[in-house]
């Protein structure tokens, strides 16, 4: 019980991360009605930028900012040289130069930082465990994206919910010419909003990097799964978002942990846990199936935007 | 042209032994497998306007099939009771048969959806198989196969020559250059182009639209699961990155760099990426520019959003100085419906 | 033309023998990828023992080139079908994964060129799958976790979690580990090859309560799963027992006080005591700047063993390959591991110490040699291996 209870965690922790990168795309999508694939380029971009910046100045608060400030002028550079030109083109066009630009933003990183990857450790204040409740020991740090995700969620909902940007971002999303008849400087308030997106996947960036190695390429696989996350959500819809990060958190991880022990039953240890990982893979993208067979506009669809 | 094309293409063993590239026939046969897997995919992407970012899958359903009775023959076992048959002639037409039955199957899915969600959806389900393909520990796995029993056979053909093994694949090459032609001609690829154009319309009309884009799915699967056949044969090793998303992605390239939407095009655009590829490297350290040499893609990103934004017809677009069909704008399309 | 194709290392830059095509020697590494130092290290390694001779080996002057498979089989056959029919190599070596390996070997044996691995050994090539042409200068997969076995069993463990990748060497190492291990096994885990966040097993490992762990993790792998490992607070409470290339210097340093107590066995220590071992040491660190790991110990091993057997045939490989392999086999150099002896199967009988990380009062972290565990150590498939 209590190795369930430490697993849905991980799974809800996972599910932050996803969240996080989710939201910029699902804004970005639902408002330009554009495809980014180089989103995952900002996740990696922020955890270079952490990485590189701590292991410097020995500081993660120093590291934390650079991240975010990287990915915010990376993911605005990117909105002004190339995303601009493509939000009255088709998706084909959009899919193919955002893969133009993966191409570009992994092989300019290996020239600058090799392909061996970079490590961070966490940072001395948050190391360690805690027992949460009697048997569930826990790492601090991992409580702490826990709750930097919810604190995320929360302030996103309300500046949606209650300021005019927010107001701005909802009239976008569900007709964006009216925006633009409205007077505002459509351009800027685009631009921003990318580094807003960009800035969420460079906070994930950083925030991911003590846990795992950063190296070129980390970003596209935690893409892929943000797309499914903003897929099986409703594009254009954060509340969907959330929805769905957490549900492919979940499903993704109780998966990984339970499947291979359920399968033990009938194979041998290596053909269980091959299986049980293929199939806990597997099973993110048949939920996704699923629910676009039976809602193929996802969970929350966007008024507006009917298929 | 045509025919000049059709010359180069048969004697280019003779020509590159004259040369003394001999070894580059086997580039020339990735290019034949790549362009024949690019040809069905524009047949959806440029004349029925569907955005499969899946296509990969079919790909890699057919190299598997192929991966799999290889690997069943070496060890003399069975497959489902039935003794894997090691002939070209069997192999081949198998993962033609088994992918385009996949791409039935998932393909009636997929289009029940449109627009960015079919984009997102084709994806998926490829995405599935990777993991699918990822998970056969019985085959490989991660590692995928590796044919230790060497090529398929074909008759009295010897198939490990690499210039035999080039006609292989040119073959189906042409075959298919004809029958694409004929296709597209015909009322079935009319109403196919019609469909990417005006759907409302042809449905407004009593045309059953789904069902003339399942069947181009279907065939284009069936195509992409012959030159995934094609292409284990020829690396004689079948691995789950040849369903890999970034295979779709480069499928994609492959079709636009050539021109969408025009015959040829996917058989310049495999021939440009695979020749890039392989030789942008060489060019940049003959221009003395090592660190480009090792770093191609940076170079090759840029270039692929260039063409994107400024070449719309693609290479063989540009040269015939006439822009492929305009795509449609789906969304638009979408919020005009009421 | 053909030579602009390939990066070529330096050392081709240096070759001096105008008359004379030198040997050519096709390195296939991993380069990229969290495993990548693995790669670079060998080929450092290598390259070293190259760079001491100013591009020759034993006398005969050498072509290297490096290329990185990116630890995909399908770019290993594909550089290897490059290296054999375009570049004519004789002499191919660099493999670091157990699944890169068995598409790679055969290549290269099919053509008649010799096979000699820095690193990678699976137990395809040790039994009945020998080769006259395969040589290994590392170990057998299984011995370097057969010999954390008999060091945990010496430290008197009963049961133990083990995990690895789900990979032929992943496998190999589980298999190794439990042949010699006297105790049971507390539970098994597989996970994914190139994983990052170990947080699933780790609980698991939480739950099953062993009285130890062992782990095969290599490369960025191993660094990922220790500091986690080390996050979770179980570090000191369920120790760790590994084998050398799951705590090895890259790792050390990257983890640091998360490996402090870490038990692993090793077949070549920077401390041992002998003179090929100092010189070594020595000019690796003159010429990197960094600590040599066991894997460029490997990589230099594996330099020495070709350049002894050049020197004895006087530079012919493929030209007069019974005298080549021979002299291989009977591999007459000063290794850095010290004694160096082929057993029937062409892969090395090892004596195996145990470590420890220990921090020294200045706050370095070494891993210093308790004792030896695992003394001539032969691998488990050598007497299904029908060569002499």
């Amino acid at each position: 019980m209590t190795l369930f209870l430490e697993q849905i965690l991980n799974g809800l922790q996972l599910g932050v991360f996803l969240f996080l990168i989710a939201a910029g795309l699902t804004l970005i999508f639902g408002i330009m009605g554009v495809i980014n694939l180089a989103h995952g380029s900002l996740f990696m971009v922020g955890a270079y930028a952490a990485a590189v910046t701590t292991a410097y100045t020995g500081s993660f608060w120093l590291g934390l900012l650079a991240a975010l400030v990287a990915a915010a002028i990376t993911g605005m550079v990117m909105e002004i040289v190339v995303m601009r030109r493509l939000y009255h083109r088709d998706h084909l066009d959009q899919v193919l130069a955002t893969f133009g630009l993966i191409l570009f933003a992994n092989e300019a990183t290996t020239m600058a930082f090799g392909r061996t990857p970079l490590f961070m450790d966490v940072p001395g204040f948050l190391n360690g465990s805690v027992e949460i409740i009697p048997g569930v020991i826990y790492p601090v740090y991992r409580l702490v994206i826990l709750a930097v995700g919810a604190l995320v969620a929360l302030a996103l909902f309300l500046i949606i919910a209650k300021t005019r940007a927010g107001m701005l971002i909802r009239a976008g999303s569900t007709n964006r010419d009216m925006v633009a008849v409205l007077g505002l400087d459509i351009a800027l308030m685009f631009t921003l909003l990318f580094g807003l997106g960009a800035v969420f996947a460079g906070l994930a960036g950083a925030m991911a990097a003590p846990l795992v190695s950063v190296e070129v390429g980390m970003g596209e696989q935690q893409l892929i799964l943000a797309f499914v996350v903003v897929v099986i959500g409703g594009i254009g819809s954060v509340k969907g978002a959330l929805v769905g990060a957490l549900l492919v958190g979940l499903v993704d991880t109780l998966g990984r942990a339970f499947l291979p022990d359920l399968l033990r039953l009938f194979f041998d240890s290596a053909t269980a846990d091959g299986v049980g990982a293929g199939l806990s893979s597997m099973s993110i993208y048949i939920l996704m199936a699923l629910i676009l067979v039976l809602r193929p506009a996802g969970l929350f669809p966007m008024a507006g935007q009917r298929h | 042209m045509a025919v000049l094309f059709l010359l180069l293409a048969i004697t280019l063993p003779w020509i590159l032994e004259a040369v003394g590239e001999g070894f580059l026939i086997t580039l020339a046969s990735r290019i034949c497998i790549y362009a024949l897997a690019a040809m069905s995919l524009n047949l959806i992407l440029g004349y029925g306007g569907m955005i499969s970012f899946g296509h990969a899958a079919y790909f890699g359903v057919g190299a598997y099939v192929v991966g799999i009775f290889a690997q069943h023959g070496f060890e003399g076992s069975t497959v489902l009771g039935i003794t894997p048959p090691n002939s070209m002639a069997l192999t081949l037409p198998l993962s033609m048969l088994i992918a385009g039955i996949a791409a039935a199957i998932l393909g009636a899915l997929c289009l029940r959806t449109s627009g960015a969600y079919f984009i997102m959806i084709t994806l998926a389900f490829a995405q599935m198989l990777f993991f699918l393909f990822v998970s056969l520990e019985r085959y490989g796995g991660d590692d995928g196969i590796i044919m230790l029993g060497g090529r398929n056979t074909l008759g009295p053909l010897d198939t490990t020559s690499d210039t035999q093994f080039y006609f292989l694949c040119l073959g189906p090459l042409l075959a298919f250059i004809f029958i694409n032609h004929r296709l597209v001609r015909s009322r079935f690829g009319q109403v196919l182009q019609a469909c990417r154009q005006n759907e409302p319309r042809l449905a407004a009309l009593g045309c059953n639209v789904n069902h003339y884009k399942l069947t181009a799915f279907t065939i284009a699967g069936a195509v992409a699961g012959l030159a995934g056949g094609l292409l284990a044969n020829h690396a004689e090793y079948v691995s789950p990155d040849y369903v890999h998303w970034t295979k779709s992605g480069d499928l994609m390239i492959m079709v636009i760099l050539g021109g969408l939407g025009i015959a040829l095009g996917p058989v310049v655009g495999a021939a440009a990426f695979l020749l890039l590829e392989e030789f942008l490297p060489v060019f940049f350290e003959s221009m003395g520019l090592p660190l480009l040499k090792e770093h191609w893609r940076i170079v090759f990103g840029p270039l692929l959003i260039c063409i994107v934004l400024f070449a719309r017809g693609g290479l063989l677009g540009t040269v015939q100085g006439r822009f492929a069909p305009k795509m449609p704008q789906e969304m638009k399309a979408d919020e005009a419906t009421p | 033309m053909k030579k602009t194709l390939l990066a070529v290392a330096a050392a081709t830059l240096m070759t001096t023998a105008a008359y004379a095509e030198p040997v050519k020697i096709g390195m296939i590494t991993t380069l990229s990828t969290g495993a990548g130092y693995l790669g670079e290290d060998v080929r450092d390694g290598f390259l070293l023992a190259v760079k001491e001779e100013d591009g020759k080996l034993g006398g005969t002057a050498v072509e290297v080139m490096v290329e990185d498979d990116g630890r995909k089989p399908g770019n290993g056959k594909q550089i290897a079908d490059r290296f054999l029919k375009r570049e004519k190599a004789e002499i191919i070596t660099g493999v670091i994964f157990s699944n890169v390996s068995p598409v790679v070997a055969p290549i290269a044996l099919k053509a008649g060129a010799f096979y000699i691995s820095p690193n990678s050994a699976p137990s395809l090539f040790a039994g009945k799958g020998c080769h006259e042409n395969y040589f290994v200068a590392s170990w057998q997969n299984d011995s370097l976790h057969e010999s954390a076995g008999v060091y945990a069993n010496e430290l008197g463990y009963k049961n133990a979690y083990i995990l690895a990748p789900n990979y032929q060497a992943g496998k190999d190492s589980l298999a190794g580990f439990k042949r010699f291990f006297k105790g049971e096994i507390a539970g098994e885990t597989y996970t994914k090859l190139g994983q990052t966040d170990y947080a699933a097993e780790i609980a698991k490992i939480r739950a099953a309560k062993p009285e130890m762990v062992f782990q095969f993790l290599p490369g960025g792998m191993g660094i990922n799963f220790m500091k986690q490992y080390a996050q979770a607070g179980l570090k000191d409470s369920i120790p760790l027992v590994v084998s050398a290339v799951s705590m090895d210097d890259k790792i050390m340093g990257a983890v640091k006080d998360a490996a402090v107590g870490v038990r692993s066995t090793a077949h070549w220590s920077m401390h041992q005591d002998n003179a090929a071992n100092a010189k070594f040491v020595e000019g690796f660190k003159a010429a990197y700047g960094r600590n040599p790991t066991v894997y460029a110990s490997q990589g230099y091993d594996t330099a020495k063993l070709i350049a002894s057997a050049l020197k004895a045939t006087g530079g012919k490989v493929k030209a007069d390959a019974d005298a080549f392999r021979a002299a291989l086999k009977k591999a007459d150099f000063d290794s850095v591991r010290g004694e160096f002896k082929f057993s029937n199967n062409n892969h090395p009988i090892n004596n195996w110490l145990g470590q420890v990380v220990e921090k020294a009062d200045d706050g370095t972290i070494t891993n210093k040699i308790v004792k030896v565990v695992a003394p001539n150590h032969v691998d488990a498939y050598t007497a299904q291996c029908p060569l002499k």
